[in-house]
């Protein structure tokens, strides 16, 4: 068995997993970083074109890999890159959020949020209200697949 | 196996001062399928993409990973050295060490495990890249430019110049924007239609451009070199061909309504042009204020015109039309300043916005140049300026520097001197900021040589007394309390992004920053430029700023648009989407959600028992596709993949990036 699973949540330092879509939430990711805003390393970003490339297979397998927390950032709507994939992801993401809750797994662990380009001190507070989310919440034990980590 | 090569860039000290940058490349020597880790201080130079050129050759590497600012950085820049050792550029990978790492975490102890999961992330990715063909692209001729203020002139005339054709659409019934409101121009009080109506007038007669004015862009559809615009071209009810301009018509019509050109300060004709001087010299009637229209009697201009170019039952266009390029220049506001009650704009004729005043200097503005109170129609001999109304304002206003008040400012106080030599005006400032060619000296100038007080503090409440008004202020330099009994007051209302810029934005594509001005796609190195390939901003559209910038910025995007149209062929999105026609059900949903209607329903056949079956399935146009990857997720039988975005690359991702739980 993995020791994070052993992990109290005093010293517990979550991984988050969070997808930011390329034109804006990654950029407003930049932004954060060329304007030097810190916030956890506990986050770590995946980039993907637009959330309405998110397929929920992708969250699925990050929790059932034994991430704590994951994240979907997005354009606001309106101002999607490609002119409606948020619109398309934020349909799709509300509803699988309410799938996660009825399946049993806590839905706060996942979240969608929208985060421009312009808006690098968001980005930083958006991954500090995640991370702190998650640490209160402790390790996420129910969909971790404890087969997997024993492969590798 | 893939044979990887991970190279990590130092960044001077700015990644290497927080990433242990030993650590990551023994990490990553330990990554599947990589056989080759390096480092070097600026892998972005020369140095250092020879290093990964070499190591290609000498390593056999079919997949690189560089762990680098944002890919949004320098991805192009090491595809493009790849691509020189002769791999496929899509073969490369970026992992973001420094704005997503480096930058943001405060230790070694933190941003190093990250920085070797960010790293691993992208190997895991890189071994499941393909090499990928970018689809070549026709390029339209021809560019379009929303707005005909100075900016849209500006870069009509310079992109007409290089040998394109190009559109001006314009919403209002001149071009001219807000340049023509005024009168003179700071630091060298030229007149502004004396060197704006001559551009005016050769934007309109050049033989390249193609002044839409009364129009509006109604939508805009495709992508960079081939964008498929339609635009209103709403009904003037004037012929423009008959029309001669001679005026007879707005002579004699009857109605009159606010005049916008005059800030509402006067009334025009119900058929108007809205300046002495508008290009293209034809008058529009205003449907809402038209008596024929709103009440079906009098048609005194159409009985008037001699040449008969009045025509009731024109109506609006629609113009469709290509084109390879946008400029959008669709300019400013003036923030109404009646949201600060104190002030009492709007409640009394004599405290007016500094848009508003500067009409009152011009000979065809609504006092015939006469500078006067619109009380009692004298001249004031006391004026009082108050700046940074809603600009550096962070409780009711904006934040931002409206940037060209404190010039106008000092130059309206010198144009009052001039007009009535024995007026006095005051300034009240928070600072008073002149950074440009000439600007310093020039408010220098008023401030010694006309004779203008600047207060530096605020005001807090402006209040009418017998036939002043009293401006209740303090100066807080001298910590006083000042009132000062005023004939005028004028207030510089800031610079605001257009009412209806969120709207232009989503039209055509672009982002606004929090007060909608339109960003620009990097903002030092690309100041002209959109996220949106083939849409450029120029203009106060942008940001706040005075002419010259505007012009200067214009004619920049003017060069990237002509750099865009010179070429035959642009490369188009290499990573798109693709259907396995195999597994496709023909169920077209992703038709449905494509916004560049880039799948069409195809016919194939198959072999069934012993005949042929013929179905419809899914076909993408990797000519259209810009690699959203909607259709990829809402595909029923997941047969449709986002090339260079796989479900393969991102589970590959996710899992390298869990590893270690």
């Amino acid at each position: 068995m993995s020791t994070a699973l052993n992990e109290t949540s005093a010293g517990f330092e979550p991984l988050i997993v969070a997808f930011c879509c390329n034109w804006c939430s990654y950029a407003g990711g930049d932004l954060a970083g060329t304007s030097r805003i810190t916030y956890p390393a506990n986050v770590k970003v995946i980039r993907v074109p637009c959330c309405g490339r998110m397929n929920p297979m992708f969250v699925l397998r990050a929790f059932q890999r034994g991430a704590d927390g994951v994240l979907v950032a997005g354009c606001h709507p309106g101002d999607c890159h490609y002119s409606t994939g948020n619109f398309h992801g934020r349909r799709r993401l509300s509803a699988f959020k309410r799938l996660v809750e009825f399946a049993g797994f806590e839905p706060d662990r996942f979240e969608v949020r929208w985060i421009s380009s312009s808006e690098g001190d968001k980005f930083a507070e958006e991954m500090e209200a995640m991370t702190a989310k998650i640490k209160a919440l402790g390790p996420n034990g129910k969909m971790r697949d404890a087969r997997w980590q024993s492969l590798t | 196996m893939s044979r990887t090569g991970v190279f990590i860039c130092h960044c001077g000290t700015n990644i290497a001062g927080t990433v242990d940058i030993d650590k990551t490349i023994e990490a990553s020597r330990g990554f599947p399928g990589v056989v080759h880790a390096d480092e070097y201080r600026y892998l972005c130079s020369e140095t250092g993409q020879d290093i990964i050129k070499q190591a290609i050759e000498e390593h056999d590497l079919d997949r690189v990973v560089v762990g680098t600012c944002s890919p949004r950085m320098h991805e192009a820049t090491f595809r493009k050295a790849v691509a020189e050792a002769g791999l496929n550029p899509y073969l490369l990978e970026v992992a973001n060490i420094r704005e997503h790492c480096s930058w943001v975490h405060k230790n070694i102890e933190e941003a190093t495990p990250k920085a070797i999961a960010l790293l691993r992330a992208a190997a895991a990715k890189a071994a499941l890249n393909e090499a990928l063909e970018a689809p070549k692209l026709e390029v339209e001729k021809r560019a379009l430019i929303i707005g005909g203020g100075i900016a849209g002139i500006q870069a009509a005339l310079d992109i007409a110049e290089a040998g394109f054709e190009v559109d001006i659409v314009e919403r209002e019934p001149s071009i001219g924007g807000r340049m023509a409101q005024l009168e003179k121009t700071f630091p060298t009080l030229d007149c502004s239609a004396c060197i704006l109506t001559p551009k005016m007038v050769e934007v309109a007669q050049h033989p390249n451009v193609h002044l839409l004015t009364y129009s509006e862009v109604e939508e805009v559809k495709g992508f960079v070199g081939q964008f498929d615009v339609k635009i209103k071209q709403k009904a003037r009810y004037v012929d423009a061909v008959k029309c001669t301009g001679c005026g007879i018509c707005w002579e004699k019509c009857p109605s009159k309504t606010p005049s916008e050109f005059e800030m509402g300060l006067t009334k025009r004709k119900s058929i108007y042009v809205p300046f002495p001087q508008a290009v293209p010299m034809v008058p529009v009637i205003d449907r809402n204020a038209c008596l024929y229209f709103r009440k079906g009697r009098c048609q005194i201009c159409a009985e008037e015109c001699p040449p008969g170019a009045i025509d009731f039952e024109q109506q609006d266009e629609i113009i469709e039309r290509r084109y390879g390029a946008i400029i959008v220049a669709t300019g400013f506001d003036q923030m109404d300043p009646s949201i600060y009650g104190e002030y009492g704009y709007g409640q009394h004729p004599d405290i007016l916005t500094g848009l508003e005043f500067e009409r009152l200097f011009n000979a065809s503005g609504p006092t015939g140049g006469k500078v006067v109170r619109l009380s009692d129609g004298k001249p004031p001999k006391k004026v009082v300026f108050i700046q940074c109304i809603g600009s550096r304002d962070k409780a009711r206003g904006m934040n931002y520097c409206s940037k060209i008040c404190c010039m106008y400012t000092a130059k309206q106080a010198i144009l009052l001197k001039e007009k009535v030599p024995d007026a006095k005006s005051y300034v009240f400032y928070i600072d008073v900021r002149t950074a440009g060619k000439g600007y310093e000296e020039f408010q220098r100038r008023a401030a010694e040589e006309y004779d203008v007080a600047y207060l530096r503090g605020q005001v807090g409440k402006i209040f009418p007394e017998d036939d002043h008004l009293v401006v209740h202020g303090v100066d807080s330099l001298s910590g006083k309390i000042i009132d000062i009994k005023a004939d005028m007051v004028v207030l510089a209302a800031a610079s605001i992004a257009r009412a209806d810029a969120p709207e232009v934005g989503r039209l055509v594509g672009i982002n606004s920053d929090s007060y909608h001005f339109f960003n620009e796609a990097h903002p030092k190195l690309k100041p002209v430029e959109t996220h949106t390939a083939g849409i450029f901003i120029a203009g106060a559209c942008q940001a706040p700023k005075d002419i010259p910038d505007t012009v200067a910025q214009a004619g920049s995007a003017a060069v990237k648009v002509v750099g865009l149209l010179s070429k035959d062929m642009l490369q188009g999105e290499a990573c798109t989407a693709e259907v396995n026609q195999a597994e496709c059900s023909g169920c077209l949903y992703c038709e449905a959600v494509c916004p560049y209607s880039a799948i069409n329903p195809v016919e194939i056949e198959e072999r069934y028992h012993d005949g042929v079956l013929k179905r419809t399935v899914a076909e993408v146009n990797p000519a259209l596709c810009q690699g959203c990857g909607s259709c990829a997720v809402v595909c029923r039988s997941g047969t449709i993949n986002l090339k260079g975005f796989s479900n393969e690359q991102i589970l590959a991702e996710v899992d390298a990036i869990c590893l270690q739980r």
